[in-house]
């Protein structure tokens, strides 16, 4: 306890391994609100995408980047049908259903879609509805009608008779103020979307949605696929943090303890090690992780343990060696093999732990290379098959033409999550480099 | 190689010793094959640990014995005199001759004894055929694949590689003189944004330099259509490498002068540099001769590493810039799953890596006298 404290003092001497530390604690939290907020299972189950996000816009910006531009981009708007404004008028075999969908919208932009989700209740026979567009100067434009199966998307933006009845896109021209000239303009106001809908059973009922999808969203926009990145930005947090810390783990565990078997067996035990070490130097990890990727599983878990193996006779050997080797002759040990200490013993008890302190800013530079090699892995489109990573965003950002579309934001959020994560662990790492090497600390 | 490395090693060992000349050339030439031999059996545990992951499972057994399936299958079907068999004993036909042609190329033996074979071919640089993939001259072999994308990747990633180690060593001497100063705080300052790899910036360069600004290219090695004449192709050429060998640059210059200047500082606080420098020689002269000479075998040793490192690196950042060398060739192989051109990459990979090791060797030897006068027993 006295030591953190004391280790607490030094670095606070150091600006940036503050800022290093507390941009660690803020990724740390990150990923537990991540941990919280969306359980595993539904954060698998929203990744995977489908019909759950679609009431959400394609490729909108964060809501945020309003601030940054002249005109106000709309959001989502969502009006849903509500029974008390309904008007039944019955006749015979039958009813007319009448709902009103009135939304205001005073944004200064168009819509980017406009979509009305029905969903009906019947025994056999089809209703049938009919749509009116009410404009706030008093136009009525008929949208058209048609029969409603259960379960129906009526995409407006996608009519083409429509479309060809108003002169251009119909989420554009129902909005748009028919007196400006050149480019359409929006006429905010109160819009309304009349159902007339007509049942034939007693029974049967009729639920809409009208949903006119805006161009901007939440804090971290949404992707190809509707889906809300932020899902994927909170919950690749506590993924590469796992990532990261796991293979600087793994990694400097085993290549400490084969480095100390080397150094303490002696021998051909330790010539063994040497000749394996100078094997794995120049073997190429990532060609084999991508090997792996293609045939067999780009699971995130296997990438660790590959990356893992592959890194126990890392160069890191030679150094830990290095250090390792006047331990071996010191007085200590050779106290604890005078009163009978096992080899194991010696070696995991006496001689690893002498060298731990050193090694704990290597262990956190090291983080932020391994967390970049799973963003790497992502990049090349071997990312986990069902997590959603960083890597994986930026990935789809990259293979959907985000930059040249000048969807900056889905590059930029990973991005800088990245950032951030690199910058603090290695900012507290070369800190901490400085406070445990002394012979650094002079120059 | 040895005669090459005897000839670099000439000039250095001529003025030292005036018998031992021949012996200094015996010794390197020594050392350079038991390096040579020591490089190739890890080329071949490499590649021969590269064909087991690939063949893990008998992925590769699988596809082959499918090719050769659809192969034999396609030249019966396309074949006229075929036509009036019935289609039993055409089927009876085709299993027989895929039966032959698994056994010619033992496919039916155990897998110890095949992937030998396939180390051979390996080794031997005998990559078989693409899947999907084919070279720009329209060939099918793995080989003139991944060779006709070889030049790409060795002149950008040699470009950065030696800009980067000069520009280091250069800017770490200054530093090292002036430490303390401001600049020397800034470089420590910016030391950790080396975290993030060469392809991470590249993804900003790219944002800020071709598309916000539109100033140049955001991919490829050359304009579309290539530009006449061997001037202009140049000047092309040269602006597309602008932003990779720029991402590259930034991704490892901070560290790298970082550590060369914590090197040097060490090393200027040696007892014979005092010496020199109370004997009042000149600073310039301190520099080269008690400085840079001593500590140039252990700059060589960082410099393979960091090249080897970056090899790695190549892969993603030739997909970010479009540039149309291995890596990229590695990423399109994926992307069809072609996997004889994914194993053949991984050779190439394992033989560059092993070349650079090697060369860099040969200089050491040139470079420490220790290995000159051991021997070879480093």
């Amino acid at each position: 306890m006295n030591a953190l404290r004391n280790l607490l003092v030094q670095l606070r001497q150091y600006p940036s391994a503050l800022a290093g530390l507390m941009v660690v604690g803020f990724l740390l939290g990150l990923a537990a609100f991540a941990l919280v907020a969306i359980p595993y299972s539904q954060a698998l189950e929203l990744w995977r995408g489908g019909a759950q996000w679609q009431h959400y816009p394609v490729n909108a910006s964060p809501a945020w980047s309003n601030w940054f531009r002249a005109t106000n981009l709309p959001r989502t708007v969502r009006v849903e049908s509500r029974a008390e404004q309904a008007v039944e008028e019955r006749f015979e075999g039958g009813r007319i259903l009448s709902m009103p969908l009135e939304f205001d919208y005073h944004y200064g932009a168009f819509p980017s879609e406009m979509n009305l989700f029905l969903s009906a209740e019947f025994a056999e026979r089809e209703p049938f509805m009919r749509l009116t567009w009410h404009t706030p100067d008093g136009r009525e434009i008929p949208v058209g009608g048609r029969r409603i199966s259960r379960q129906e998307r009526v995409s407006i933006s996608q009519d083409w008779n429509l479309e060809r009845r108003l002169g251009g896109l119909p989420h554009v021209q129902l909005l748009a103020d028919p007196n400006s000239n050149g480019l359409p303009q929006v006429l905010p106001g109160r819009y309304r979307l009349e159902i007339e809908a007509i049942l034939f059973e007693p029974e049967a009922t009729l639920e809409a949605t009208l949903v006119a999808y805006g161009r901007v969203y939440g804090l971290a926009g949404t992707d190809h696929q509707r889906r809300d990145l932020m899902v994927a930005l909170l919950w690749g947090t506590p993924v590469a943090l796992a990532f990261g810390l796991l293979a600087a783990v793994g990694t400097t565990i085993t290549t400490l303890v084969i480095a100390a078997a080397g150094v303490w067996f002696g021998g051909w035990i330790d010539a063994t090690i040497q000749r394996l070490t100078e094997v794995n130097m120049i073997l190429p990890l990532l060609p084999i992780l991508i090997l792996v990727g293609t045939l067999y599983t780009t699971s995130i878990w296997v990438m660790l343990g590959i990356v893992v193996a592959l890194g126990i006779f890392s160069a890191g050997i030679k150094v830990y060696r290095a250090m390792l080797l006047p331990i071996r002759e010191a007085p200590y040990i050779e106290a604890a093999r005078a009163y009978g200490a096992s080899n194991s013993r010696i070696v995991l008890r006496y001689m690893i732990p002498r060298i731990l302190p050193v090694l704990i800013p290597n262990f956190v530079i090291l983080i932020p290379g391994f967390v970049f090699l799973e963003a790497s892995l992502a990049v090349l489109g071997l990312g986990d098959p069902v997590l959603p990573t960083w890597g994986k965003v930026m990935n789809d950002a990259l293979s959907e033409g985000a930059l040249y579309h000048g969807f900056y934001y889905w590059v930029l959020g990973p991005a800088v999550l990245l950032m951030l994560t690199g910058l603090g662990f290695a900012m507290l790492g070369f800190a901490l480099d400085r406070i445990f090497n002394p012979r650094l600390r002079m120059i | 190689m040895t005669d090459s490395a005897d000839k670099l090693a000439a000039p250095y060992a001529a003025p030292r010793s005036t018998g031992g000349l021949l012996t200094d050339i015996k010794r390197i030439a020594t050392f350079t094959i038991m390096r040579l031999v020591a490089l190739f059996v890890t080329v071949i545990i490499g590649v021969y640990l590269a064909i087991l992951v690939a063949n893990m499972g008998g992925q590769v057994d699988q596809l082959r014995i499918v090719q050769i399936e659809s192969g034999i299958a396609e030249r019966f079907r396309a074949d006229p005199a075929f036509f009036d068999l019935p289609s039993e004993q055409r089927q009876a036909l085709i299993d027989t001759q895929v039966q032959m042609e698994i056994e010619r190329l033992r496919l039916d033996q155990p897998f110890i004894r095949r992937s030998v074979d396939y180390l051979v071919q390996a080794i031997s640089l005998n990559l078989g055929r693409a899947e999907q993939l084919h070279s720009d001259a329209g060939s099918r072999q793995v080989r003139d694949i991944i060779v006709e994308r070889l030049p790409a990747t060795l002149l950008l990633f040699g470009t950065a590689n030696f800009l980067i180690f000069f520009t280091s060593i250069f800017a770490a001497l200054y530093l090292s003189r002036r430490y303390g100063s401001g600049l020397d705080r800034a470089v420590i300052g910016l030391a950790p944004s080396s975290a993030a790899p060469p392809w991470f910036y590249g993804i900003f360069l790219i944002l800020i330099f071709a598309f916000l600004l539109g100033a140049l290219p955001h991919g490829g090695m050359v304009d579309v259509p290539p530009p006449e004449g061997r001037l202009a192709y140049a000047a092309s050429v040269l602006r597309h490498m602008i932003l990779p060998v720029t991402a590259m640059f930034v991704a490892s210059i901070f560290i790298s002068i970082y550590s060369w200047r914590t090197f040097f500082l060490i090393h200027s606080s040696e007892d014979y540099v005092e010496m020199a420098r109370a004997k009042g020689l000149p600073g310039r002269l301190i520099e080269q001769r008690y400085i840079l000479r001593p500590t140039l075998p252990p700059i060589v040793t960082s410099f393979a590493l960091s090249l080897i490192g970056l090899w790695s690196g190549a892969i993603i950042t030739e997909r970010v810039f479009n540039w149309p060398g291995v890596g990229t060739l590695l990423f399109q192989a994926i992307g069809q799953t072609d996997t004889p051109v994914i194993i053949g990459s991984v050779v190439i990979f394992a033989y560059l890596l092993a070349l650079t090791v090697f060369l860099l060797d040969v200089v050491y030897a040139v470079l420490d006298p220790r290995v000159r006068l051991a021997g070879g027993a480093r």
